[in-house]
């Protein structure tokens, strides 16, 4: 069978990014306990409230239990065998401008094709770089500091601006939300802080690539955006991670706040390494992520795209606090080989007038399994809201599954709410009709695979699309059922 | 809870040898081990996802005594009203027993009360009971203390030119009473029927209520077509529920109208498995709920085999403080290819304090199918109530007038005209308050 055969070629490429960067690596010893908490909090040189909070969080996360109701299978994760903290030697004297950083980190970004420095120029790109917990280089910062606009590493947060982090932080996701929030907010070790003050609009895109490197770190970033009243500003996050055969867990926590009028986009392409062809290694990323419309006519929008890590577990959700306000939530998902996916989103309606949109899109092949799990939420208060939700499948070979798993719940008559899924292959007619116009089969299956994704990959940044129908085309092409 | 379990054991113990079938041991058997499943955990809770939107917290205080032997049975009842038609052959039972007086029997088609096949000839029917074997909460409750039912028995190519009528009504004497019914359908090779199960009644009392307890398992075999009604309008005192299992073979169908108008909790559990090729399954539903009522519909289907096909519409009117959810599960195994599935469900909202649930969900494990489904959550189009008004309709008639054709999806499937117009009445009488 010809189309076996270009399966079999184009699934045993290798992974892209797989490679280490040999840079020595200042870690603690792997386990967990209050005393590594207190050791990553000195280490980051945290004030108090810090700490308490902290140890908050990992005495809570202590009587919880893993999660177990996805529908994804894996073996149980040891936490003790996890090192919390690593980060870049030299920490002490941290690099002041992207000279002043270590050659073989930028080198990393060379060949993962983000040049900074290229970005900084061409791009226009404002790009907060973590590489494994640390972040090493940030720029445009000065420019930003004009408009009053926050953006800096979490650690460099809560040592400037402690009474921003203090007055937000978990107050979106609570220490106790969820097993992998508590354990987060016990051990993170660094993310991304931004807060655009009032009337700003931030005009550029914000970005942060992030990447796991040092092999048995768990790498738990917390990013907190803040956007005041009438703020706006687009927020880009982006992952690859070298290869390797143990399962790295992934724990991250981002919570967005929007007030009056404000309103935050954020992206995501996660590439992780998704382990090898017969399901070995990968990354569990595990991950809560969830913002609220506090504001009257505020907007939070997600967009996705997950193409890699071993199992994705993940639903960016949507608290519709203030009247009028939206939320959107745009996701392709693509699980092959082994990879499982369970994600989707909440958006829960408490605001009068709210409105909310969910539009996913999961592709699978091989043996991914690829599950859409989502709620919709009317409450009482929520006079006239209004969602729409349309999730859509595309299957690949008899051995992979996906799943729909939708939660409604209304308790507002005015409330409208729809939801429709469908399941389908590529049809013989449509790779007929592309063929016979002089298209590979290949380039036939690229073309209707951009077409179902079309909804989602509109309302990403444009380098952000390119990058997603780039990276979508490598895991997928030539797996035509 | 434990003293739901403990009330469960006491009233096993005293009833264990008069319930039919307890001279075989294996029937003594089944209904000794079901009850040690359910006194694992008694009732299901919210925490079940089964059961998420569904809390028996309002059970937990009362008990509902099954009757132990058929003479306790009151008999005088008036059918009349629940008699859709009274050409139809019909068997009806009241608080769990059949009561011969009351029904009907056709002539030359093996209809007989369960507990006669248990206590004449129980090995004819073993096997169906294997699978009941490993249920757990109402299933396992139901199948220690079936009291009595329905034992339907197609011979290859029979046809039934006319429905078979099941009556249950919650009496109640002196006490709440709890009716554990079991169903049996047979359907052989090419025959072809159509059983319509009927539950009414208030209970005792208001106040006392009582407890409908139903399992219906029907076996199809090839190029066997049932077509299966449920309809609930029992008290809103009573609990009624029920579950269906059914198996299907090679080119048979299987057609359910399930309509939930009554009880204080009405649970429906339809779970059809369509194991070999060419199957259809059909489930057509319809619930309304008012004052505190709650209804929930849990259905589940098992494509197994290729070239099957599936449909389901259900469709929910919420008024009062009422609670709808709406629970299917479409499940396509790895080799079910070409199969065809949809799924739908609809509510409509017609107050300020009913709710909604609905979750709809796929499994999917075969690429070359065709997969659909879909929920809405909605109130009466404004549009369509102003282009009534406009045209000097009432504003409750108009609001009638939707609803029925909102039901209408449902309701022009049934083949049965004499239920149509049974359903039309009652729509109608809610709606003209």
């Amino acid at each position: 069978m010809a189309e076996g055969s270009n399966l079999e070629h184009l699934i045993e490429r290798e992974y892209k990014a797989g490679f280490v960067t040999d840079v020595e690596q200042e870690s603690l010893p792997p386990g967990l306990s209050e005393g590594v908490i207190r050791e990553i909090s000195r280490k980051k040189g945290e004030p108090d409230f810090m700490l308490e909070w902290r140890l908050q969080a990992y005495r809570h996360w202590l009587t919880l239990r893993e999660p177990t109701w996805a529908h994804v299978h894996y073996p149980p994760v040891d936490f003790q065998a996890i090192s919390y903290f690593s980060q870049p030697r030299k920490d002490k004297d941290r690099p002041k401008s992207l000279d002043e950083v270590d050659p073989k980190l930028l080198e990393t970004y060379e060949k993962l094709g983000i040049p900074l420095r290229e970005r900084e120029m061409l791009a226009g790109v404002a790009v907060d770089a973590v590489f494994d917990s640390v972040s090493i280089g940030t720029t445009y910062k000065a420019k930003l500091a004009e408009l009053g606009i926050i953006f800096c590493s979490f650690s460099e947060a809560v040592r400037e601006h402690p009474e921003l982090v203090r007055k937000y932080l978990g107050t979106v996701v609570p220490q106790s939300d969820n097993f992998y929030a508590a354990l987060n907010s016990a051990v993170f070790s660094d993310g991304s802080f931004v807060y655009v003050p009032k009337g700003v609009r931030c005009p550029m895109e914000l970005s942060t690539y992030f990447r796991i490197n040092a092999a048995n770190t768990g790498q738990f970033e917390r990013t907190l955006i803040i956007a005041d009243e009438g703020a706006q500003v687009s927020y880009l996050e982006g992952c690859t991670a070298p290869r390797r055969d143990e399962n790295q867990l992934h724990a991250a926590v981002v919570e967005l706040v929007a007030l009056d009028n404000a309103k935050i986009k954020y992206s995501t392409v996660q590439n992780w390494y998704p382990g090898d062809e017969e399901g070995r290694g990968g990354i569990y990323n595990f991950v809560t992520k969830r913002g609220v419309c506090r504001g009257a006519n505020s907007h939070i929008s997600w967009t996705q795209v997950e193409t890699g890590s071993a199992i994705t577990w993940k639903y960016p959700s949507v608290i519709l606090q203030g009247d009028n306000s939206v939320g959107e939530f745009y996701s392709v998902a693509l699980t092959n080989n082994y990879q499982q996916a369970d994600t989707g989103t909440k958006m829960v309606h408490i605001g009068r007038n709210t409105r909310s949109t969910i539009i996913s899109k999961g592709i699978s092949a091989g043996h991914g399994q690829n599950a859409y799990r989502g709620l919709v939420k009317v409450l009482k208060s929520a006079q006239g809201a209004r969602n729409f939700t349309q999730c859509d499948s595309l299957l690949f070979g008899n051995r992979c599954g996906a799943h729909t798993f939708p939660y409604i719940e209304v308790k507002n008559r005015s409330a409208q709410v729809e939801h429709e899924a469908t399941t389908s292959k590529i049809s013989e007619d449509q790779l007929f009709y592309c063929m016979q116009r002089g298209l590979s089969r290949e380039d036939a299956v690229s073309l209707i695979v951009n077409g179902f994704c079309k909804a989602v990959f509109k309302e990403l940044p444009m380098e952000f699309a390119v990058e997603a129908q780039k990276l979508l085309g490598v895991s997928l092409e030539g797996a035509v059922g | 809870m434990s003293t739901v379990i403990d009330r469960s054991q006491a009233d096993f113990h005293r009833l264990a040898g008069f319930l039919p079938g307890h001279q075989t041991p294996w029937i003594a058997d089944l209904r000794a081990r079901a009850l040690a499943r359910f006194a694992e955990q008694g009732y299901p809770t919210p925490r079940e996802e089964a059961w998420k939107y569904t809390d028996l917290a309002p059970l937990a205080g009362k008990h509902f005594q099954p009757l132990a032997t058929r003479d306790e049975v009151v008999a005088r009842v008036a059918i009349d009203d629940y008699v859709l038609d009274p050409q139809w052959p019909r068997l009806v039972f009241i608080d769990g027993y059949h009561v011969p007086a009351l029904s009907m029997l056709p002539a030359g088609v093996s209809l007989a009360p369960l507990a006669e096949v248990l206590a004449q000839s129980p090995d004819t029917i073993k096997p169906l009971f294997t699978a009941s074997d490993e249920a757990r909460g109402f299933a396992a409750l139901n199948t220690a203390f079936m009291s009595d039912g329905l034992c339907l028995r197609l011979t290859p190519n029979v046809v039934l030119e006319q429905p078979i009528h099941f009556i249950h009504i919650a009496h109640g004497g002196a006490r709440p009473a709890a009716s554990y019914l079991r169903h049996l359908v047979l359907a052989g090779r090419g025959s072809r029927a159509t059983l319509i199960e009927h539950y009414v009644g208030e209970g005792a009392d208001a106040k006392a209520g009582a407890l409908t307890s139903t399992m219906t398992q029907c076996v199809l075999e090839e190029g066997a077509a049932l077509e299966h009604y449920q309809l609930n309008e029992q008290g809103l005192s009573v609990y009624h529920f029920s579950s269906v299992h059914v198996h299907q073979s090679r080119g048979s169908r299987y057609v359910s109208h399930n309509v939930q108008a009554g009880a204080r909790i009405a649970r429906s559990d339809l779970h059809a498995v369509l194991a070999e090729p060419g199957a259809q399954c059909v489930m057509n539903g319809l619930y309304f709920g008012r004052g505190r009522q709650i209804v929930d519909n849990c259905t589940f289907i098992d494509h197994q085999a290729p070239h099957c096909s599936s449909r389901q519409i259900y469709r929910g009117v919420l008024d009062g403080e009422s609670r709808g959810v709406f629970n299917g599960h479409v499940m396509v195994r790895q080799d079910a290819q070409h199969t065809d599935a949809q799924q739908m469900n609809s509510n409509l909202l017609l107050s300020d304090d009913a709710e909604a649930d609905a979750r709809p969900q796929l499994t999917i494990n075969a690429d070359d199918v065709k997969c659909s489904h879909g929920a809405t959550v909605g109130q009466l189009n404004e549009d369509a109530l102003f282009y009534l008004r406009a045209r000097g309709v009432a504003a409750e008639r108009a609001r009638a007038m939707l609803v029925q054709a909102f039901a209408a999806d449902i309701v022009s499937h049934m083949s049965a005209e004499r239920v149509r117009m049974h359903l039309d009445a009652l729509i109608a009488a809610r709606l003209g308050r």
